[in-house]
């Protein structure tokens, strides 16, 4: 029995012990981007030559692309290859995780290629410097003229790896080029990666677009163009370049929007100064109706699980965002906010609907839960719409035009990103003035 | 059945007396420690602790040469003359003195020789002024500084008796780890992630072995960015080596736990 009593009492005392244990929480940290080193990738010398690419730069060319990604996210910080104090074969191989450490960097990348037999392999890992081990290791094999994919995408295997989101840097923005003095502006569909590069023209300009959408595989892109001096919604396949007007309405159709799916189109139909909202599916082309209200009901877009459609009305007065279940019922307005709302767009991640508001006279893009609450103004300026979300739900693409004169000078156009946050603002290279965006989903998907 | 109903009771009346007495988080509950806000307060412990000797000697200095002034005025017969341009420099000394005090508030870490000293000082003072004026405001000063006083030495014995460590050595080691800390920018902020790290500490700071609490949720589908978060603080740990602990106490803290939170960031 004393035995029992004594054991009882060391072991409350121990356990009393455990609960004094020192706890200190850290609440803040630094929020500087991550330091990281990416070093060239590795060429091997067996490597042959490839009509028309430098094999012996390219190991830099693909870790230059990966570092260009890196810098645009805002999160990382690539350091200068010049403090690089490893071979990149040795590094590839076993890096001295001191020397990084030296030059702060947290986060290592290294990599080889070799091209044979008309082949290209990169193999890369990412190293955690801190803890001395590989984060992550893979290989591609491709076509040696598809290098910048593979940039992009081991780009997208180390943000997710670092990040815990996908990437989105294996994807395309297609949007408006514009060009010719302001009243005569000529606009072509154009298409290029993420990064700006490979870009190409879809339309010649002869007749006006706007709106371009892709559909969820990256196929198929709905946009609005002139078919008889009407405005008319438009179905373009990329791969072969076939185009086709999108039902058979008797008025003008406008701001179409695939279905998650991608098996229907929704979009504005408008007769007599009254617009509502259509839903169209491409195999059977059967037309559904979906709003009927005396009111111009536009900008449609489906919540990513294909139940919920948000849009534009005016049927309170002023124009405001609503949203309602995809066969039209429980309509509900969702923003209460002072000025003029529009171009409300579903995050993918299905959290947030981002939106343009007007509000004396400025324009702001923001975001705000899908009931309405927590609005967020990320960025105001002179005049911009049209967001369009990153595959991961954390950018946003968006156009802004300046202010000009009376003749159309100073006048422009330019795509611009910036991260939910609110940071990290910045413009998309593109190679004309471009307005419109609509991001991709990952093509390696 | 009187025995057992004897050893039932004394039994049960340890398990009490026991469970107040050495279960800690019982005290703990009722004090409800506001979040102390860190950085500010050890960069003026840093400052306070280091320049305070040359401040208190210049101060001894002023008052020896105020002493010498008072002694010279009642001598000559052109006092009033002098005494108005020795009046003007006079409530300069008082703010002085009310600076000093000032920065007697927050460290609970003064060491005791100097905190002899500024008392020495302080005395100093008071005895060599006469004037009335002086005393008076000495005699206010005095008493705010003794009720903030309290509340230093109440708040760092709860804490102490909460950690183990006194305050300005938890915001210290807390200082360090939030400049060693990157934190994950592209985290969700509407995520309840709190991650919980065990560190078992060398005497001089390093670290001899680090434990993520739940470590099973890194692996977890689903739980990315939990794993990101659990892998910037240990990487935020390492870099930090040596951890700036305190000299003495080592069995204090030999073990700690750091609860790394990174919503308040990523709201702001």
């Amino acid at each position: 029995m004393k035995k029992f009593l004594y054991i009882f009492f060391i072991n409350l005392f121990l356990f009393s012990k455990s609960f004094a244990l020192i706890e200190i929480d850290i609440t803040r940290g630094n929020l500087d981007p991550l330091p990281i080193a990416i070093s060239p990738l590795h060429v091997d010398i067996k490597s042959e030559n490839y009509d028309g690419i430098k094999i012996k730069v390219l190991g830099e060319d693909i870790s230059k692309i990966i570092e260009d990604n890196f810098r645009s996210t805002g999160l990382f910080n690539p350091l200068k290859k010049e403090a690089f104090v490893q071979k990149p074969d040795i590094a590839h191989l076993k890096p001295r995780f001191e020397d990084w450490r030296l030059i702060k960097a947290q986060a290592l990348v290294t990599g080889k290629l070799l091209v044979k037999d008309g082949k290209l392999k990169v193999e890369f890992r990412l190293w955690d410097l801190a803890a001395a081990k590989e984060m992550t290791a893979l290989a591609f094999t491709t076509t040696p003229s598809n290098w910048r994919r593979v940039a992009h995408i081991i780009s997208d295997k180390i943000y997710e790896r670092l990040t815990g989101e996908e990437g989105y840097f294996d994807t395309r923005i297609i949007y408006v080029a514009e060009s010719g003095a302001k009243n005569q502006r000529v606009k072509k569909l154009a298409i290029m990666d993420q990064d700006g590069a490979n870009t190409k023209y879809l339309t010649l300009g002869n007749e006006l677009v706007l709106t371009p959408r892709f559909n969820p595989t990256n196929q198929m892109v709905t946009y609005m163009s002139y078919f008889r001096n009407m405005p008319r919604v438009y179905l373009l396949d990329i791969e072969t370049g076939t185009q086709e007007v999108v039902g058979n309405f008797p008025g003008m159709t406008f701001a179409p929007r695939f279905s998650p799916d991608g098996k229907k189109i929704v979009m504005s139909f408008a007769k007599d100064g009254n617009s509502d909202i259509y839903t169209m599916e491409l195999d059977s082309r059967v037309v559904e109706k979906i709003t009927e209200h005396s009111s111009i009901d536009t900008s449609p877009s489906f919540s990513p699980d294909g139940k919920f459609i948000t849009f534009n009305s005016d049927r309170s007065g002023l124009q405001q965002i609503y949203v309602m279940r995809s066969d039209g019922s429980g309509v509900k307005r969702v923003t209460f906010g002072k000025g003029i709302y529009g171009t409300p767009v579903w995050s993918p991640r299905g959290d947030l609907i981002a939106f343009t508001k007007m509000h004396k006279g400025k324009f702001y893009i923001g975001v705000m839960r899908t009931d309405g609450t927590g609005e967020r103004l990320l960025t105001e300026n002179y005049y911009q719409e049209a967001p369009s979300w990153s595959p991961n739900g954390r950018v946003l693409v968006f156009y802004r035009e300046t202010k000009s004169g009376t003749k159309g000078e100073g006048f422009s156009a330019k795509l611009w990103s910036i991260d939910i946050t609110g940071y990290n603002e910045r413009r998309l290279k593109t190679e004309t003035d471009a307005s419109d965006p609509s991001w991709s989903s990952l093509l390696s998907k | 059945m009187i025995r057992s109903l004897i050893y039932s009771i004394t039994f049960h009346s340890l398990l009490v007396i026991l469970t107040i007495v050495s279960l800690p988080f019982m005290l703990r509950e009722p004090i409800d420690l506001p979040p102390i806000v860190s950085v500010e307060l050890i960069q003026i412990t840093d400052k306070t602790s280091i320049p305070y000797a040359p401040k208190v000697r210049k101060i001894i200095e002023e008052t020896k040469k105020k002493e010498e002034r008072l002694v010279s005025e009642q001598a000559p017969p052109a006092a009033k003359a002098k005494e108005k341009p020795d009046r003007i420099p006079l409530p300069n000394e008082k703010k002085e003195e009310k600076q000093i005090v000032k920065k007697k508030q927050n460290p609970d870490e003064i060491k005791p020789e100097i905190r002899q000293s500024s008392q020495f000082e302080k005395k100093e003072i008071i005895d060599t002024n006469q004037i009335a004026a002086l005393i008076d405001k000495a005699k206010e000063v005095e008493a705010v500084k003794q009720k903030k006083n309290d509340k230093v030495t109440q708040s760092s014995q709860k804490n102490s008796f909460a950690t183990g460590l006194t305050l300005s050595q938890e915001d210290a080691l807390r200082a360090q780890i939030f400049g060693c800390w990157s934190v994950p920018l592209g985290l969700p902020y509407d995520e309840d992630l709190l991650v919980r790290i065990k560190l078992k500490l060398k005497k001089d700071g390093t670290i001899m072995k680090s434990e993520i609490l739940d470590h099973q949720r890194m692996n977890r589908p689903g739980q990315k960015f939990y794993k990101v978060l659990a892998e910037s603080a240990l990487r935020a740990v390492r870099l930090c080596q040596p951890l700036k602990v305190p000299p003495t106490g080592y069995d204090k803290w030999k073990e700690l736990q750091l609860n790394f939170n990174p919503t308040e960031m990523l709201k702001g």
